[in-house]
Parts: structure tokens; C-alpha cells; sequence
């Protein structure tokens, strides 16, 4: 075979692996790029703003981190056909199943606000009254999901997704020292020493990266997408790339922030952008349209999140797949979260920072629940068979979950109480 | 009134459809319950403090 030919057979095969994968591709990639929301886009934009690009490293740890606890619910998915709350409520019983079922519920509720509040935080700084963000990203949102096609709603997010990329060419905009990054964000260090400040902000990165309604979603995502054992390599491959990009996002915000308003005390990814803008109106521009756009596919996974749980438990028709006909308790419960969270953002003097502060907090008391059963249904071998955990996996995942307890639970209580650690 | 019958004889159905774990009960499986149960008291025991200061304070 001549060298052409062998050419032409290689980038046929490498172009026929590529549409495998883009069938296949979704719930991680989703799952992972909508978990840069509202509140992410906002403790990244912070972080780089405090401490330059001096946390960069301790980003990059969270890859691996996100990708072993999401890969877990595409096991648990695929083998089981059970969303995460149905199969909580299966393996430990209606007491631990109402836990969870009641706490993601609240916890995604309060995020939802969170998610509306960034979104007319963004849209403001380009003159857009609230309310008319709030009618329009509801409307937005009813047409993506009531197509009554999972396929169309995974590749609208997608291109969601891709939007939320405009960060890197926003790094590149303001000139970074690529020396300063290697130099003082690859190698680990805590500038100014350990403090409680330092020790809020590196738990707040935690947090932001990995969230109760990712498991929740992840693995109804799985489910309503009809994957099988035999996708189970994809969906990992797809989870590791949307761990990856997730990760690199946030590791270009902290470049941005971190080269503009390094030293700057700013409390919000919205004063981020309009500070920005006084130095690079497009710059500033790209951070506001990216805070928009994360809040929206935070709305629309999170919302999707609450309403699969539900319909999974109470027996309600939940797909994606069906049309509001067939399933108006899933698309019910769907704009009602919706509809009261944004109302939520246009009531005068909403105790807006008091609502984030509860998120954080209840956020904390689902996570190590959740990862905990995560992992007791992962070493269930009557329900997963040949993919339960292996021992490392087990050693792996338990040494992240014992550690997020661990330091969420320092995190909780130094968002109740910050005088505690100083 | 209907509405609120059939939502409480629904969570009934639900609660007696869940109401035997299906997980085996190791020894494992009950220490992490366990410990589960802990760590939330503790928690919901400090919000609770927290709510109460918040109250107290105005």
C-alpha cells in the first residue's frame, strides 16, 4: 500500500472514531463544563484576582478528582438504568432515599438563584433590565427542552458548552507572562502562607468542581440517553475530557483576572468584567458573555437534575425523550423550578448573599452523603456485576471522599462561622 | 384536597416500595451509615446553633 493510501485509510479511521465519540459524547462533557457556573465562574475570577496565578496547580489536582467521582455514576448508569436518586432510594431504603431526594431538591433550588443572579448580573453590564433576562432565559430554556428529543437538548448544551471557551482567546487578549504562569502556577505553593482566607478559597475551588446535582445529573443523563455496558469506555473518555476542560476554563478565568486585577478586591464575576472593561472593553465583554452563558447551562442541567429525581421516584414518565403530553410532571416540575427561582432574583432587596451562603452550607451536608453512596452502590456486585469497583478504585475513591468530607466539612463551618479560622 | 390524598398515599406507595434496603448490610455498609448519620447530626446541629445566633442577633 502506497503511503497516500495508508494516509487516507488512517484519517478515515481517526474521522470514523471522532463521529463514535460525538454520538456517544454528553453527559460528561456537559456535566462537567455546566459545573463552570455561575458561582464557578465567580470564585475563579476571585481567586485569580487574590492570589494571580499562584492556585493555577491546585486546579489541575482536580481533574483526576472530578474525573473519578463522575466516572463512578457513568458505571452506576449504564449497568443499572437507575437515576441516582432511584437508586439510593432502592439500595438504602426511603429514609436515606428522602434525605437525599428532599436535600438536592432544596440545594438545587438555591443554586438555581445563584445561576439567575449571575445571569442578570451579566446581561446588566450590557444595559439588559433583569426582568427581561429572566423572561428570556425561561423561554430559552423551555424551547431546548421541550423538543421532545434528548439528542437535540445534549447537542444544544454542547454548543453551550463551546461558548464557554471564550476565556482562552480572553487570556490571550491580556497578554500574559507565560513565564510567570510556568514559574509561579505549576509549582505548588501557598502565597502569603496558610491562612483561613487561603484555606476558604481552596475549598471553595473544591466546591465549585464537584456538586451533589453533577452526580444526580450525571447519571440520569446516562440513563435517559439509553447508554449501555458497552459505551461504558466513552462515557469515560467523555468524562475525563470534560473534567479536563472544565479544569482549563478555570485555569484561563485565574489568567485573566490574575493578570488585570491581580491585588483588586472584587467580590463577584460580574464586578470582574466590569473592571475588566475599563481596561479591555472586549475582554471585559468576553467574561460577562461567559458568565451568562455559564449560568445558563447551569440552570438547564441543574432544573434538569430536580425534575429526573423526581419523576425517577415518584414513577412520573422522565425522558427527555417524551413530550410535555406525555410527561407534564417532569416538565411541570422543570419550569417550576425555574419560574420561582427567577422570580426569587427580581424580588426588591432579596437577601441575594444570604441565599449563596445557604447554598454553600446545605451543598456540604449532601456531597459526602451522596459520594457515600456512591460508592457503597459501586461495591454492589448483585446490582453492577463485573463493574464494581476494583481495589484501587475503591482506594482511589475512598481517599477522595474521606478528604472531601473532611475538608468540606472544615468548609461549612467556616462559611458559618469565619471567625472560627483566621 | 384530592390532590393532597393522592400526593400522601403516593409518598406511602413509595415509602413501602423502599422500605427493605436492598444493599446487604455488612459490616462496612452499617459503620459508613453510621458514620453518615454522625457527621449529619453534627452538621445540622451547627446550623441549627448558627440559625439560632442569626435570630438572636436580628
Amino acid at each position: 500500500m502506497n503511503p497516500f493510501s495508508k494516509l487516507y485509510y488512517g484519517l478515515r479511521k481517526a474521522w470514523k472514531v471522532v463521529r463514535l465519540y460525538l454520538v456517544i459524547a454528553g453527559p460528561g462533557l456537559v456535566v462537567m463544563v455546566a459545573d463552570n457556573d455561575a458561582g464557578g465562574i465567580t470564585t475563579y475570577a476571585v481567586t485569580g484576582a487574590k492570589y494571580g496565578y499562584h492556585l493555577i496547580w491546585f486546579l489541575l489536582i482536580l481533574i483526576p478528582v472530578a474525573y473519578y467521582v463522575q466516572e463512578m455514576t457513568v458505571r452506576l448508569g449504564a449497568v443499572t438504568k437507575r437515576g441516582h436518586a432511584e437508586a439510593i432510594f432502592d439500595g438504602f431504603g426511603a429514609f436515606w432515599g428522602w434525605f437525599s431526594l428532599v436535600d438536592l431538591m432544596i440545594v438545587d433550588w438555591l443554586t438555581l438563584v445563584t445561576e439567575f443572579v449571575g445571569m442578570t448580573a451579566a446581561l446588566a453590564i450590557f444595559g439588559v433590565p433583569p426582568w427581561i433576562t429572566v423572561v428570556a432565559v425561561i423561554v430559552l430554556m423551555g424551547i431546548i427542552v421541550v423538543n421532545g428529543r434528548y439528542w437535540t437538548f445534549e447537542k444544544l448544551a454542547l454548543l453551550f458548552c463551546a461558548l464557554n471557551l471564550v476565556y482562552i482567546p480572553g487570556a490571550f487578549m491580556v497578554h500574559p507572562s507565560v513565564r510567570n504562569i510556568l514559574h509561579d502556577g505549576l509549582i505548588p505553593n501557598f502565597a502569603g502562607g496558610f491562612n483561613g482566607e487561603l484555606f476558604f478559597f481552596l475549598m471553595a475551588n473544591i466546591g465549585t468542581t464537584i456538586a451533589p446535582w453533577m452526580l444526580f445529573f450525571q447519571q440520569s443523563s446516562v440513563v435517559d440517553k439509553g447508554m449501555q455496558e458497552k459505551d461504558i469506555p466513552w462515557g469515560r473518555f467523555d468524562t475525563l475530557l470534560g473534567s479536563i476542560v472544565t479544569v482549563v476554563v478555570a485555569v484561563f478565568i485565574v489568567i485573566v483576572t490574575g493578570t488585570v486585577l491581580s491585588g483588586v478586591n472584587i467580590d463577584s464575576a460580574a464586578q470582574a468584567a466590569l473592571q475588566l472593561m475599563k481596561t479591555d472593553k472586549y475582554v471585559g465583554a468576553l467574561l460577562a458573555i461567559g458568565l451568562f452563558d455559564a449560568g445558563l447551562l447551569g440552570a438547564i442541567c441543574i432544573s434538569l437534575a430536580s425534575s429526573w429525581a423526581f419523576g425517577e421516584i415518584f414513577g412520573w414518565a422522565h425522558s427527555l425523550n417524551t413530550k410535555i403530553r406525555q410527561a407534564p410532571w417532569f416538565y411541570g416540575t422543570y419550569f417550576f423550578t425555574l419560574l420561582t427561582a427567577g422570580l426569587v432574583v427580581l424580588i426588591p432587596h432579596a437577601p441575594l448573599i444570604l441565599i449563596t451562603l445557604f447554598v454553600q452550607v446545605i451543598a456540604v451536608t449532601l456531597l459526602p452523603a451522596a459520594l457515600v453512596f456512591l460508592i457503597l452502590l459501586l461495591n454492589d456486585r448483585a446490582a453492577v456485576g463485573d463493574y464494581c469497583n476494583t481495589l484501587v478504585q475503591n482506594l482511589i475513591g475512598g481517599f477522595i471522599v474521606v478528604s472531601i468530607v473532611i475538608l468540606s466539612t472544615l468548609y461549612g463551618v467556616t462559611v458559618m462561622f469565619p471567625d472560627l479560622i483566621k | 384536597m384530592n390532590a393532597i390524598r393522592s400526593l400522601v398515599a403516593k409518598i406511602r406507595e413509595i415509602n413501602s416500595r423502599y422500605r427493605t434496603p436492598r444493599i446487604q448490610m455488612s459490616r462496612g455498609v452499617r459503620i459508613s451509615l453510621m458514620a453518615l448519620r454522625l457527621y449529619l447530626f453534627a452538621l445540622v446541629g451547627l446550623m441549627i446553633y448558627k440559625f439560632v445566633l442569626l435570630v438572636i442577633q436580628g
